[in-house]
């Protein structure tokens, strides 16, 4: 049996919640206030996932483009994540909601620009 | 040779707060009305807040800065609105009159009907906190670090240690760390941080950043660049006690240590200013002790969420139209005053009998307590909560039913469980 | 690292090595300064009170009596010339206790003999009408109208463009180590390479001790005292509209509380002796006092608009007296300036530049270029001023620093002036850009980018004063 500490971030409580895990499976989760928090701390102890944002370099332009990854990915893939988009060359014009990085490190999920460089 | 403009309506500033204000005067049909923008583009603070947890209350989806900036930039362009970027108000007189210079334009005076001060708020720095030690090279305000690394892809440094737990510094901890810096601490004078757990969780908790609470930085050391702090823990007093201090190697030390409503522009209008916000004292409609000159957003009183800067920059615009129409409310006021555990709520001085939001910031942590407005000692209000913390405004809804009566002040204050 | 030669060389670019290039300049001779930092005034000429003391200090008879009563007599003509911001706003020395009333008495008659002109006693009732803010346990004053306020490193960077301009070469980054004479003269090495110089002058502040025990055998012992200061944001309303001593002590002239030039209000100096001359680092201790001591004069003294701290450090000469003159052959020095050094530096540079020129046999020049024009600050101009500035260079329509209204124009014309910013405090310290209550927050990249751009670096090449200050650590 492990157990995991985890503090809530649906609301200002920040409630400090325990969650038993056996075998890989949540057995039982304590210290939440209400429902969300359990919700947020089976998902959180089985599969974290985080958004990245981050901005990258364009070709020919003296300032970076900002960019997203448009779903969260998982959290153990951020820095892989972060180390796709420092290989990545980017030149104008780009629209903002345009693919940028598409599947990044195989998540499903693509990179986006947040911002327009015309 | 004087350039003068007689325009309807002012704007100062094109963040989300001058944006919001001038779509919502435009649909309340004001034609002539012009936003002055220092920076080269609209947006704000927000075009270097490329992270994403904007927009959530407004569009129930979490945008990035830019994102959500663009939004209302894209409304303002539709509805034609004339954006004046590269222009720095310098001086607003009570006749509302704002001088203002460009490149493009040179000096112009405008003779306003109205204006709005929407000219947000700047960081706290350094010289403000009184830290001793060094005056070297590496130190930033967080916001001035965010500005480098998101809009110039510049490091201002690899081994950083952050003091305030504010969300920018929080929010700054995770941009370093992404972008290959060693965070070693944040460091928070309080026994509690004034950012949000979710920030706590995702910025610092995510990549082992240690956050000391009731700690600050005593001395500053390096003569060129930074070399190192040394943080100590502070007692109930926050006085630093001695032989608790604790020395970090670093090159950087970024603040996010309070927002401060940069209202110098305000000041030499006549505005009378309210000490516990540090924005303009305004009525229910937001216009200030100058008549015809309205504030919201951030100038007025630090937000921690853009989506309320927005709705109470629609309410702004919308004052500011009634007002040019001539339709501003009459009549006696009431004060709205700040009760036990309660810092500055706005408006400060309100018409009775309508439909009004009071917002304010508690002075400390209050679990399982209540809001409670009160007239004549008689309760007229109360929202509960798990928790109201100083890091999270409340925004508290007066329906007109509820006060029609009401002739004394109102006073809100926290009332623990 | 190449050796050079030279007719004069001065070291150190203080206000004492910068008004005395300017006096040479007048003259057919090569003269170069050099100083450790990367630009002028680094040093206690950046962090002092700015004060143009009037002379009621000193002991009768010494070089610091004679040259501060000189010296605040050539101020006005001389920051007019310069276009260097200078007010004659009077002080006064403040007694909070009957005890303290003979003090006054001595000042005055000490400033009398001095030749101060129009000193005087004021007693409470028209002390406080004068500066109603003043701890109204003020029993009396000393009052000196003919003290002044400068802006102290602006001084040294148009003493320094007057005689760039009239052929003096500076070199920056450049610690004199070891001083030897030979048949010629001098061979100074230095950290940048040998200098050879006919006549070497020593006025390197904190440093002058250690370079006159190298050709002097007479004992010369310099230590560094450090003060530590506090600036507020200009107030709406000025708390006092002149410079407010307290009675001074054997440390020194004590906490005073002023206006600065810039509307700023300024509390310090504390006073501490150390060990390291260039330990600027402001304590936790020396802040406090400083507060706590300013709140004698002024109750209501707050740091809640404080927009920073520093410490400066002065040169005190063990025996409390300036050393000026020849210290061994050709070998001339201005040190111990500790204050009144800032007032005295003109006059002294004048009788000492004279008594070269003579030693020498220089040659005056037959044309001596006149100090560079001055445009008028921006944030001074009214609007019609203002107007005509955009027009004839739109840059000044371009804001960089909002708190002290600086346009890029202005920005670009320090880093330009003859002697001009190659780094964010240089910037910082010729046109205020960053000088205000957000502390460059929000122009600090922008200055960052012109400087680049000026200069022709890359951005992550901007440091932000001396040595190896870096702004940035290279790109994302």
């Amino acid at each position: 049996m492990k157990e995991r500490i985890i503090t809530c971030i649906n609301c200002p409580m920040g409630c400090r919640m325990t969650v038993t895990l056996e075998d890989g499976k949540v057995t039982g989760v304590t210290g939440n206030t209400c429902k969300r928090g359990e919700k947020y701390a089976m998902q959180e102890v089985t599969a974290p996932v985080r958004m990245v944002t981050a901005v990258v370099p364009v070709a020919d332009r003296r300032l970076p483009v900002s960019v997203k990854t448009r779903e969260p990915i998982p959290k153990a893939r951020i820095q892989d994540c972060m180390a796709a988009l420092r290989q990545l060359h980017l030149s104008a014009p780009i629209e903002a909601g345009q693919v940028v990085l598409a599947d990044v490190c195989g998540t499903g999920i693509d990179v986006i620009a947040t911002r327009t460089v015309s | 040779m004087e350039n003068i403009i007689r325009k309807q309506l002012v704007i100062i500033g094109g963040g989300p707060a001058g944006l919001a204000a001038g779509i919502a005067a435009r649909e309340a049909g004001v034609e002539d009305l012009v936003i002055l923008e220092r920076e080269h583009e609209a947006g704000g603070i927000l075009r270097q807040c490329i992270h994403n947890g904007f927009g959530l209350h407004r569009y129930g989806e979490e945008l990035t800065g830019p994102e959500y900036a663009a939004r209302d930039i894209a409304r303002a362009q539709e509805l034609g609105l004339d954006i004046r970027c590269d222009t720095t108000v310098l001086s607003v007189d009570g006749d509302r009159r704002v001088t203002c210079v460009s490149r493009a334009e040179g000096l112009q005076i405008f003779e306003a009907g109205a204006v709005i001060l929407a000219m947000g708020c700047r960081e706290r720095p350094r010289g403000a906190l009184g830290t001793p030690g060094t005056r070297c090279a590496g130190i930033y305000t967080a916001g001035a670090a965010q500005k480098f690394v998101n809009l110039e892809g510049l490091m201002p440094g690899r081994r950083c240690v952050i003091l305030g737990s504010g969300d920018i510094g929080l929010i700054m901890a995770r941009r370093m760390t992404l972008q290959g810096a060693k965070v070693l601490a944040c460091v928070e004078l309080m026994p509690y941080s004034s950012g949000l757990n979710r920030n706590i969780v995702q910025c610092l908790q995510d990549y082992d950043i240690p956050l000391y609470l009731s700690h600050t930085v005593i001395d500053i050391q390096g003569r060129e660049r930074l070399e190192g702090v040394t943080v100590a823990q502070v007692d109930e007093r926050r006085r630093p006690i001695p032989g608790t201090e604790i020395e970090f190697d670093c090159d950087t030390l970024l603040l996010s240590v309070g927002l401060i409503p940069e209202n110098e522009l305000s000041l030499r209008a006549g505005v009378a200013l309210s000490p516990a916000t540090a924005g303009a004292v305004v009525d229910d409609a937001l216009q200030t002790s100058v008549p015809g000159v309205f504030a919201c957003g951030n100038v007025l009183h630090v937000h921690d969420l853009v989506d309320f800067v927005s709705d109470e920059s629609f309410r702004a615009g919308r004052a500011a139209a009634a007002f040019l129409r001539g339709e501003h409310p009459q009549g006696e006021t009431v004060a709205v005053l700040d009760g036990e555990g309660v810092r500055g709520v706005v408006p400060q001085r309100v018409h009775p009998g309508q439909d009004l939001t009071l917002m304010f910031r508690p002075a400390g942590v209050y679990k399982n307590a209540s809001v409670v407005v009160e007239a004549d000692g008689v309760e007229i209000a109360r929202k509960r909560a798990l928790v109201f913390t100083p890091g999270e405004m409340v925004a508290l809804d007066l329906p007109a039913a509820k006060w029609a009566n009401v002739h004394g002040d109102l006073t809100v204050r926290m009332e623990a469980k | 690292m190449m050796d050079r030669e030279t007719d004069i060389l001065i070291i150190g670019a203080g206000v004492v090595g910068c008004a005395l290039a300017r006096v040479l300049s007048r003259f057919e001779t090569r003269v170069l300064v050099i100083d450790r930092a990367d630009d002028v005034s680094e040093g206690a000429s950046k962090a002092n009170s700015g004060i143009v003391h009037a002379g009621f200090d000193a002991k009768p008879g010494t070089d610091k009596a004679r040259l501060n009563v000189l010296g605040a007599r050539r101020y006005p003509a001389l920051c007019k010339e310069l276009g260097v911001p200078y007010k004659q706003i009077g002080a006064l020395v403040v007694a909070f206790r009957e005890e303290d009333r003979p003090v006054l008495e001595q000042l005055k008659a000490q400033g009398e003999a001095n030749g101060v002109p129009r000193l005087r006693i004021v007693e409470h009732d028209e002390l406080m009408q004068m500066e109603p803010q003043l701890n109204p346990s003020a029993v009396a004053a000393l009052e000196a109208p003919t003290s002044g306020i400068v802006s102290p490193y602006e001084l040294v960077f148009a003493l320094a463009d007057h005689a760039a301009i009239n052929g003096v070469e500076f070199q920056f980054g450049t610690e004199a180590q070891t001083i030897v004479r030979e048949d010629t003269g001098y061979r100074v090495e230095t950290s940048r390479g040998v200098i050879r110089a006919h006549s070497v002058v020593n006025c390197a502040g904190v440093d002058s001790g250690r370079l006159h025990s190298q050709v002097s055998p007479r004992p010369c012992r310099i230590i560094p005292r450090r003060g530590e200061y506090y600036v507020l944001d200009h107030p709406a309303e000025a708390p006092f509209s002149r410079t407010i001593f307290q009675c001074p002590t054997k440390m020194g002239k004590g906490v005073l509380v002023s206006p600065t030039v810039h509307g700023n209000v300024l509390l310090g100096p504390t006073a501490m002796d150390i060990e390291d001359g260039l330990d600027t680092a402001t304590t936790a201790g020396g802040l406090a006092e400083c507060l706590q001591k300013s709140a004698l004069t002024w109750p209501k003294v707050s740091t809640r608009t404080a927009v920073t701290n520093f410490a400066g450090i002065r040169a005190h000469e063990e025996h409390g007296d300036f050393l000026v003159g020849e210290a061994a052959p050709l070998f001339y020095e201005a040190a111990g300036f500790e204050s009144p050094g800032l007032t005295s530096a003109p006059a002294l540079a004048e009788e000492l530049g004279r008594d070269m020129a003579e030693d020498l046999n220089l040659r005056q020049k037959e044309t001596w270029l006149p100090a560079p024009e001055h445009e008028k600050p921006f944030n001074e101009m009214n609007d019609a001023e203002r107007t005509e500035a955009i027009a004839g260079n739109p840059l000044h329509g371009q804001l960089i620093c909002r708190c002290e209204v600086v346009t890029e124009a202005e920005i670009r014309a320090a880093i330009r002036r003859p002697v001009g910013a190659r780094t964010v405090d240089g910037v910082k310290r010729r046109c205020r850009a960053g000088m205000g209550r957000c502390q460059g927050g929000f122009c600090a990249p922008r200055v960052v980018e012109i400087l680049a751009e000026e200069l022709g670096v890359p951005m992550t090449e901007i440091r932000k004063g001396s040595g190896a200050s870096d702004m940035l650590v290279g790109e994302i």
